[in-house]
């Protein structure tokens, strides 16, 4: 689905990674760990399209990313469904509306009422529905920002530190949901610093974890 | 049913959902009202004097075209005779309507305003001037000059055409410089609104890239400024239209006979019609600066 080929990318005058490869199959489960400004949230996004390669490839369902329409990008953006760290929102919609965001681009916001009840209900947040972003919590806005990558029923789920700003509750209960989705043939990279929520995984799904060390994206399952 | 039809009835008619995605800037939103209607009120003007002006052009053309002057210069023994000759020379002329020479108390109320009404006219060696009314396809000047000099040496006709050519080449300009007014509005309408777009569009920058990111195309994204800015032109330019055109139906008028370039400034008959063609044309305008501005700006921050 996701293919990343000797994929290298700089910023700033400065090559951030390089010769970096990657390959997000259905149904897989990925960690990504790694230190401060080792470049993990601009993987995420190169995995997404949101960013372009400097050299390599990244190919979304066999289409390389370099080159490609913004149209195209933006029919691909519905099969991934992404968790930012800072959720991003629109605060004057309500939160049932910015939800069904993705509904409503896609020209289906008819469909919502089918999903946003049980949607809202299963990451807890039903009562909220008309409550408008700035007036959650931090972990109800995680929650809200999952719910949203979903209700598309991507083939992709990424997410960027999901549990960074909520409680180890809150993490096990979003981890629960991201395992929920992964059983359903999902694919899942999620990139965090949390090693308590990557073992905490482990004991529920097979999941492979990736370290972007000194340029490089390495396998890290051993030190866990 | 035209693409480009079904295009527009497509975004007057709307998306709710969509539109609601970007939220509404009150700065840019009072910006374009106001510049719509400032600038159909100004259309209103330009058009009002352009075609006064044109009418005002036309009326006195065609008045001169249907008349001509027959000017005898003969000595005080041969004058009557000449007149005579004249007059049987235009009786048999095609085109001439009516010939009547101007009575001695005509040519007095002619010349008082430049001598006053004491002017003993009698005793001064005054032309006699005979009034041409023409019908028809009017007279050959050439043709009437040419018999005239043969039948009657001191008559020179005047048939006002170095009076009506500068009236018409004027009455030109005027109307071309109305056009040009009217098209300067328009680009200038068009400029204010692509920086007010470009405005919206970076103030919501934010908005933009949360849309991207659930999936959204360019054109969903640029639909909803360009129908939100499209619909504030056209409120905005029907605004001003419409206190245009009562501004000017309330400019004083005058009687027929003193109805000059400034008491003839306004609309009449079918010139009514030209109105409410300004706010669509301003609804254009603003759907085709917003567009562009939303492309240049989705291709910048893409």
């Amino acid at each position: 689905m996701i293919e990343l080929r000797d994929v290298a990318y700089s910023y700033g005058g400065g090559e951030l990674f390089s010769g970096l490869s990657l390959s997000l199959a259905p149904g897989s489960f990925h960690f990504l760990t790694g230190p401060s400004g080792a470049g993990k949230t601009t993987l995420l996004k190169l995995c997404y399209g949101d960013l372009v390669p400097t050299s390599g490839e990244v190919a979304l369902w066999d289409e390389a990313t370099t080159g490609m329409a913004r149209d195209g990008l933006a029919l691909n953006r519905r099969r991934i469904g992404v968790v930012h760290q800072d959720c991003q929102f629109l605060d004057h919609l309500p939160l049932r509306d910015n939800v069904a965001l993705p509904l409503t681009v896609a020209g289906r916001h008819h469909e919502a009422e089918a999903y946003l009840p049980d949607l809202l209900a299963w990451v807890g947040l039903s009562r909220h529905a008309d409550r408008r972003p700035p007036e959650l919590s931090g972990g109800e806005r995680q929650r809200a920002a999952l719910a949203r990558a979903v209700i598309m029923s991507p083939e992709v789920i990424i997410a960027d530190e999901p549990t960074g700003n909520i409680d180890w509750d809150m993490s096990q209960r979003l981890l629960a949901l991201l395992v929920e989705l992964n059983r359903m043939g999902k694919a899942v990279l999620v990139a965090t610093h949390d090693m308590n929520l990557i073992r905490s995984a482990k004991a529920q799904v097979a999941v492979r974890t990736l370290r972007l060390k000194d340029r490089q994206l390495i396998a890290a399952g051993a030190e866990l | 049913m035209r693409p480009a039809i079904r295009t527009a009835l497509a975004l007057l008619a709307g998306d709710a959902q969509a539109d609601r995605s970007v939220p509404p800037t009150g700065f840019t939103a009072r910006l374009t009202l106001f510049t719509a209607a400032a600038m159909a009120l100004l259309t209103v003007f330009a058009l009002s004097l352009s075609l006064a002006a044109g009418r005002l052009a036309t009326r006195w053309s065609d008045d001169l075209a249907q008349t001509a002057t027959l000017r005898i210069s003969a000595p005080a023994e041969q004058m009557d005779a000449q007149t005579a000759a004249a007059l049987e020379v235009l009786r048999t002329t095609p085109g001439v309507a009516t010939a009547r020479a101007l009575t001695q108390e005509e040519e007095q109320a002619l010349l008082t305003p430049w001598f006053g009404p004491d002017l003993p006219l009698g005793t001064l060696p005054v032309p006699k001037l005979i009034e041409i009314t023409e019908e028809g396809r009017g007279i050959d000047a050439t043709g009437l000059r040419a018999r005239l000099q043969a039948e009657v040496p001191g008559a020179v006709l005047d048939d006002h055409t170095r009076w009506r050519e500068p009236l018409v080449a004027a009455a030109g300009r005027l109307r071309g410089l109305g056009a040009l007014a009217i098209v300067l509005i328009g680009a200038s309408t068009a400029a204010m609104i692509t920086l007010a777009a470009q405005s919206a569009l970076s103030a919501n920058a934010q908005v933009i890239r949360v849309l991207r990111l659930v999936g959204a195309r360019d054109a969903y994204i640029a639909r909803a400024f360009v129908r939100r800015f499209t619909l504030r032109a056209l409120t905005g330019a029907a605004a001003g239209t419409l206190a245009g055109a009562v501004l000017v139906a309330l400019l004083p008028g005058g009687s027929d006979e003193a109805r000059g370039v400034l008491t003839g400034i306004g609309f009449s008959g079918g010139d009514w019609l030209w109105l409410p063609l300004i706010p669509p044309l301003a609804a254009a305008v603003a759907f085709a600066a917003t567009r562009g501005a939303a492309r240049r700006m989705l291709e910048r921050q893409s």
